[in-house]
């Protein structure tokens, strides 16, 4: 019954799948239509996750299916003074996409940059060379039947092509807004750093109205030898919205990957990410903030997975859930034979700010090489009582104490984003969330 | 500094106090006026870190009996946050590390408080710097302790300094300095002395608490006290100190160890 249930709810969502774009059409992208024609198969064959399946043991995306979603046909017509305040003063590069599709006017591309920054769909067939090898290469769908409806769906996306060498020093801005109700967006995100390139990405979801609707998004990030990613991705959807995320990192010799992650919005958001250390001497950072509140459940599932000797990871995770909201958090860390001398340390861990405010964390190690330094850690609770009394005994009162505690737990993270209007915002933002009284 | 005529502070009568059900402070006497340092020493155990800490007010412990009187208000009505502002500082044996917090950040936000409680005026953050830098040179302090997390990845020393920044920045009426020597070695010690003794004047009082007679080479006690099973045994002057670094503790004792294990 469950399987027939699925089936018919993801018929409907394909229903709204436009037939083959015109940009697609060209010979040359056959590749392309017959990824989309695979990933349609897949649909096809998978089902909605339910609690019974491992990886969604503690996430119920029922409430998802209980709602019909469809991609926007007109697109809503914004101009830069509705969306400006999401602006970053420090990208001066921007892409920005409304409830899915590409909004040109909203967007700000320099000419001269000396790296691709466009719209995916417009910029397939120059830059298929490009695209090609890692397209739908790197995020799974065979078995995720959300990574799979985004590839069914692949039509505007972001792609930043850095080039050998190159090294952008502002950050780019990829700004996905959502402005309808029930509307179902797929945005997807390409990013290949050529050997020996640096880039800042900041992957951004906001919404203009406070209303449900579905973001499934799919980013996937290549970088080559000795290429620098720095990947900051801030999700504060409508507190009604369903976003689902799938993100993966292939690491070539010597790159590095740093990523920060801070989930604020959505009723009910999962976010997948998946860091190979592909070859030698690989390193990433991989950090994340879950801030919650009411009935909001935010779930985070990462992989990273020592592929090769030599590689770092280091990961911490923080999760300040208040009302009566969930979090999730199930950090793997795989070390395959072979990767030897593998440096990994991982940390979860969670505030409660009340008795009806849960989280599931779930650390896990898989190690199959036997000279690797691994460390991980769980910890969950309340505020630290000797904190508190520390604070007081200098005057503070117990509310301004717990406050201070509250936000300085979500600031730890928030300091690590490197853009220090993104920053300020988040860290006001947090500030607002953790002051009660 | 003994003064004549000069007003109490602390009186503390009959003081009892238990943790988890367990009774460490089993009837505590002790007045202490202003100018004066008092020293409370004896062995580990003997409740004097409970007695520090029941006078800061901390919530682990619980007040099961006597008096506490503050400038002739009862301190036990008052909370944590209340003694502070009323004038009572307790330096921490072990300071509390808080990440994500900014150490001027934590600072200014203490300092203000008691500003405001002083109704003084409260300083910006580019004021209370100035303000700041100046008191760390008391403690020989660098200025990048003003940008790191509050106690984060301190050492020992630099912990003990930052407390007695604290209380260069708040002024206290009573400063209850909790084991401050312990894990300074000697240099750290002559400067974290040096900055209380500038601190001590006539209007205030310091109330030391420490195993060792070694940090009261640099604060001269007017007092020593002796704490033993949770009660002041013995009291005298400076030199008490001395014969109790000489002789040890057990001599002082009321319940000699041996007579205690016949007892038993």
């Amino acid at each position: 019954m469950r399987l027939v249930a699925g089936n018919s709810y993801l018929d409907s969502l394909l229903a709204g799948r436009p037939q083959r774009p015109a940009a697609f059409s060209s010979p040359a992208l056959a590749w392309l239509t017959q990824l989309r024609a695979n990933a349609v198969d897949r649909v096809g064959a998978l089902t909605v996750p339910t609690t019974h399946d491992e990886e969604w043991r503690f996430t119920d995306i029922s409430p998802l299916s209980k709602l019909s979603f469809q991609p926007v046909r007109t697109a809503s017509p914004l101009q830069a003074a509705d969306v400006e305040r999401f602006y970053l003063a420090e990208a001066t590069t921007r892409l920005v996409f409304v409830d899915g599709g590409y909004a040109p006017q909203l967007s700000s591309v320099a000419r001269d940059l000396g790296v691709v920054v466009m719209n995916l769909s417009a910029a397939v067939s120059a830059h298929a060379a490009a695209i090609a090898p890692h397209l739908g290469r790197h995020t799974a769908f065979q078995d995720n039947v959300f990574a799979a409806l985004n590839t069914a769906f692949l039509h505007d996306g972001a792609l930043i092509v850095v080039p050998r060498d190159a090294s952008v020093a502002a950050p780019v801005h990829l700004l996905f807004i959502a402005t309808q109700k029930e509307a179902a967006s797929y945005p997807r995100c390409l990013v290949v750093a050529e050997s020996g390139s640096t880039v800042t990405v900041i992957e951004d979801y906001v919404a203009l109205r406070d209303v449900a609707y579905f973001t499934n998004a799919v980013t996937e990030i290549a970088l080559a030898d000795n290429a620098r990613v720095n990947h900051i991705r801030v999700q504060r959807d409508s507190d009604q919205a369903f976003h689902i995320a799938n993100c993966a990192v292939s690491l070539a010799h010597a790159s590095r990957y740093q990523s920060v992650s801070v989930a604020l919005g959505a009723r009910i958001s999962r976010y997948n990410l998946n860091v190979r250390l592909a070859a030698e001497g690989a390193e990433c950072a991989v950090d994340g903030l879950a801030l919650i509140g009411g009935q909001q459940l935010a779930d985070t599932h990462t992989l990273i997975d020592h592929a090769q000797p030599h590689g770092v990871s280091r990961q911490l995770h923080k999760c300040i859930v208040d009302g009566a909201a969930h979090a999730v958090f199930n950090g793997k860390i795989m070390v395959r034979p072979g990767a030897q001398r593998t440096d990994s340390s991982q940390s979860s861990r969670n505030l409660l700010l009340t008795g009806k405010a849960r989280v599931d964390t779930k650390p896990q190690l898989e190690i199959f090489a036997d000279d690797v330094k691994c460390a991980h850690g769980a910890t969950v609770g309340q505020l630290d009582a000797e904190e508190v009394f520390y604070l007081r005994s200098r005057g503070l009162s117990d509310a301004a104490a717990r406050n201070l505690l509250t936000y300085a737990f979500g600031a730890e993270i928030i300091d690590r984003i490197p853009i220090a209007s993104l920053k300020r915002r988040l860290e006001q933002t947090v500030l607002e969330q953790t002051q009660s009284n | 500094m003994i003064y004549q005529d000069s007003k109490t502070l602390l009186e503390v009568r009959g003081l009892r106090a238990t943790v988890n059900g367990v009774e460490i402070l089993k009837g505590i006497d002790l007045t202490v006026r202003s100018g004066e340092v008092h020293a409370i020493m004896g062995p580990n155990g003997s409740g004097k870190s409970t007695f520090a800490k029941v006078l800061a007010g901390h919530t682990a412990y619980e007040v099961t009996g006597g008096e506490v009187a503050f400038e002739g208000k009862s301190l036990f009505e008052l909370k944590p946050e209340e003694r502070a502002r009323a004038g009572v500082f307790l330096a921490f044996q072990y300071p509390i590390e808080i990440p994500g917090v900014a150490n001027s950040q934590f600072l200014r936000l203490a300092y203000n408080t008691m500003q405001a409680q002083r109704g003084r005026d409260e300083l910006d953050p580019l004021e209370f710097d100035d303000f700041v830098r100046e008191k760390m040179k008391l403690l020989e302090m660098n200025p990048d302790f003003l940008d790191r997390s509050v106690n984060e990845g301190f050492s020992g020393g630099e912990k003990k300094r930052n407390e007695i920044l604290q209380m260069a920045l708040l002024e206290p009426r009573l400063a209850v300095l909790d084991e401050t020597d312990s894990g300074l070695d000697i240099d750290a010690l002559r400067v974290v002395a040096g900055g209380v003794n500038q601190l001590a004047n006539k209007d205030n009082a310091v109330l030391l608490v420490t195993h060792y007679q070694r940090l009261l080479n640099y604060i001269v006690p007017d007092y020593v006290h002796v704490m033993e099973s949770g009660r002041i045994v013995k009291t005298g002057d400076k030199a008490l100190a001395l014969e109790l670094e000489n002789r040890g503790y057990d001599w002082v004792s009321v319940e000699p160890r041996a007579a205690a294990g016949a007892a038993a």
